[in-house]
């Protein structure tokens, strides 16, 4: 469960450049998993601009919240209206339906794991 | 830092809530499944309207037998130990001498002078100490049964028809708070007519070695019916719907049995009990806080165990459990908070990441089963 087309952060967050200048973030199976039944996601305004790591949203489960910090310098172009009333959609399908928020990229990319990196990083968490 | 998994301790079920692809989390010590694939949610749903069941032999057991067992019981808990029935149980706690929790713990009436006192995981070695320390002068034998004995928890408003083909024992007329000796699938246990979930349901208490075996086959005979494994993430939810206290959250060493809510198992009238002269002063003074129940009325505003209770800007008391229910349907909480604020229908205020979030106070539990 670590797509290759992704970029993640060690807090559990992906990013999906689209090769526009956008993305999709949100956050990865690993962190669902860790959560548990998602109940809550408080997500920014559209217009909102984060820096790099910057806490910009929390998930609520039925057991914990967790802070969301962006993985990328940008503006939030579009959130995710649905997991208002189907916020069970970040476990379900964390890296389809239960995208968060969608930005503009104003930074780079370089702060970011790849796949591999990312999955090291999860199997030595797990141990 | 979290405690390597080889390190903590295991219940004779580790193997089979791993079989299970349970969700493994260091608690108190024990490596104990938190939930299983299911979820939380789903989980907590089969108790409250099917059946689920919950492996709980992390919990200790302290036998007590002998001339002067009753009297050191008596001695130890506040509850009216002499009225006890055997084959009789009952809630009740071990109590400092000021009035504050050791543990709470369930009393089981074995025989006119043999208890089997039932106590935290958590607890478990301060609790066997506590009891030794003050058995001293008893004519009893003290002995603590933790590590040979197995418990599970079949919980839900299927209980009795799931369990009932598995034992010649009839479960029906054992009343709530009531249990027996028998064999369930042909493995010797107490079958105990008790929970922590607010629904019906009995607790089966058996040699260690047994657990797996008597597991395997309540989970054989529930499953088609809708029983689903259940972790602690739900029996903490289910507990919290009835307003039932945890050990380390409405109650500690800090907290006396009154501000607790917990007068009901007090017999200030019955026997010169460890904390009764504590609790009798404290009873004669108003009390300056209390527990109570409150919802928040924002889905976002959930609050969470320890968060503070605000008034302009000031701490004036503390969240224990809290969560978004999922039987109501809201969130709620427990929280101790002055009691002059303490009214159904008032409303306080809790912080919750830095924001003061309005809270209205709610008649508890929150949560009853029809009968």
């Amino acid at each position: 469960m670590f797509p290759a087309d992704l970029k993640y952060t060690k807090d559990h967050e992906w990013l999906k450049p689209a090769g526009d200048g956008t993305a999709l973030v949100g956050i990865t199976n690993y962190a669902q998993d860790a959560l548990g039944d998602v109940v809550f996601v408080d997500l920014p305004e559209a217009g909102a601009a984060f820096s790099e790591g910057e806490e910009f949203g929390t998930v609520e489960s039925v057991k914990t919240v967790s802070e969301l910090n962006m993985p990328a310098a940008g503006e939030v172009l579009e959130v995710n209206e649905n997991l208002a009333d189907h916020p069970e959609a970040v476990n379900e399908d964390p890296y389809g339906k239960g995208w968060l928020v969608k930005i503009k990229l104003s930074g780079g990319l370089d702060g970011l794991l790849d796949a591999k990196a990312y999955e090291a990083l999860v199997s030595a968490e797990s141990h | 830092m979290s405690t390597a998994a080889s390190e903590l301790m295991k219940t004779p079920l580790n193997a089979a809530h791993r079989a299970l692809n349970a969700k493994m989390v260091d608690f108190g010590g024990w490596d104990m499944p938190v939930q299983y694939p299911a979820g939380i949610i789903a989980e907590h749903e089969a108790v409250r309207t099917k059946a689920g069941l919950f492996d709980v032999s992390h919990m200790g057991e302290i036998r007590v037998k002998g001339p002067g067992a009753l009297a050191l019981v008596e001695r130890l808990t506040p509850n009216a130990v002499s009225k006890l029935a055997i084959g009789q149980v009952h809630y009740t706690a071990f109590l400092y001498e000021n009035g504050t929790f050791v543990d709470d713990l369930l009393v089981y009436r074995e025989g006119e002078q043999e208890f089997l006192l039932v106590v935290n995981a958590g607890n478990s070695d301060k609790d066997f100490a506590w009891v030794q320390q003050n058995a001293k002068g008893y004519d009893c034998t003290v002995v603590n049964e933790s590590p040979v004995t197995g418990q599970i928890a079949l919980q839900g408003p299927l209980a009795v028809e799931i369990l009932q083909p598995l034992t010649a024992t009839p479960l029906d007329p054992i009343g709530y708070y009531f249990y027996t000796h028998g064999e369930v699938a042909g493995i010797k246990c107490i079958i105990s007519r008790t929970g922590y979930t607010g629904e019906d349901g009995f607790e089966l208490y058996c040699a260690a070695g047994d657990t797996e075996k008597l597991w395997n086959a309540v989970m054989a005979a529930g499953t088609p019916k809708g029983l689903l494994p259940a972790g602690l993430g739900c029996r903490n939810t289910l507990r919290l719907e009835c307003k039932m206290a945890l050990y380390g959250h409405e109650i500690d060493d800090t907290i006396h049995a009154l501000e607790a809510g917990l007068g009901w198992i007090v017999k200030l009238d019955h026997g010169d009990f460890i904390g009764r002269d504590a609790l009798l002063a404290a009873k004669a003074a108003p009390a300056p806080r209390k527990l109570v129940g409150f919802k928040t009325h924002e889905k976002r505003d959930i609050a969470r165990d320890h968060m503070p209770v605000v008034k302009d800007g000031q701490q004036i008391g503390f969240v224990t459990s809290a969560a978004p229910s999922p039987t109501c349907g809201f969130n709620l909480g427990l929280a101790y908070v002055p009691t002059e604020l303490a009214k159904v229908g008032g409303t306080i205020q809790i912080e919750i990441r830095g924001r003061a979030v309005n809270a209205e106070i709610i008649p508890t539990p929150f949560y009853k089963r029809s009968k």
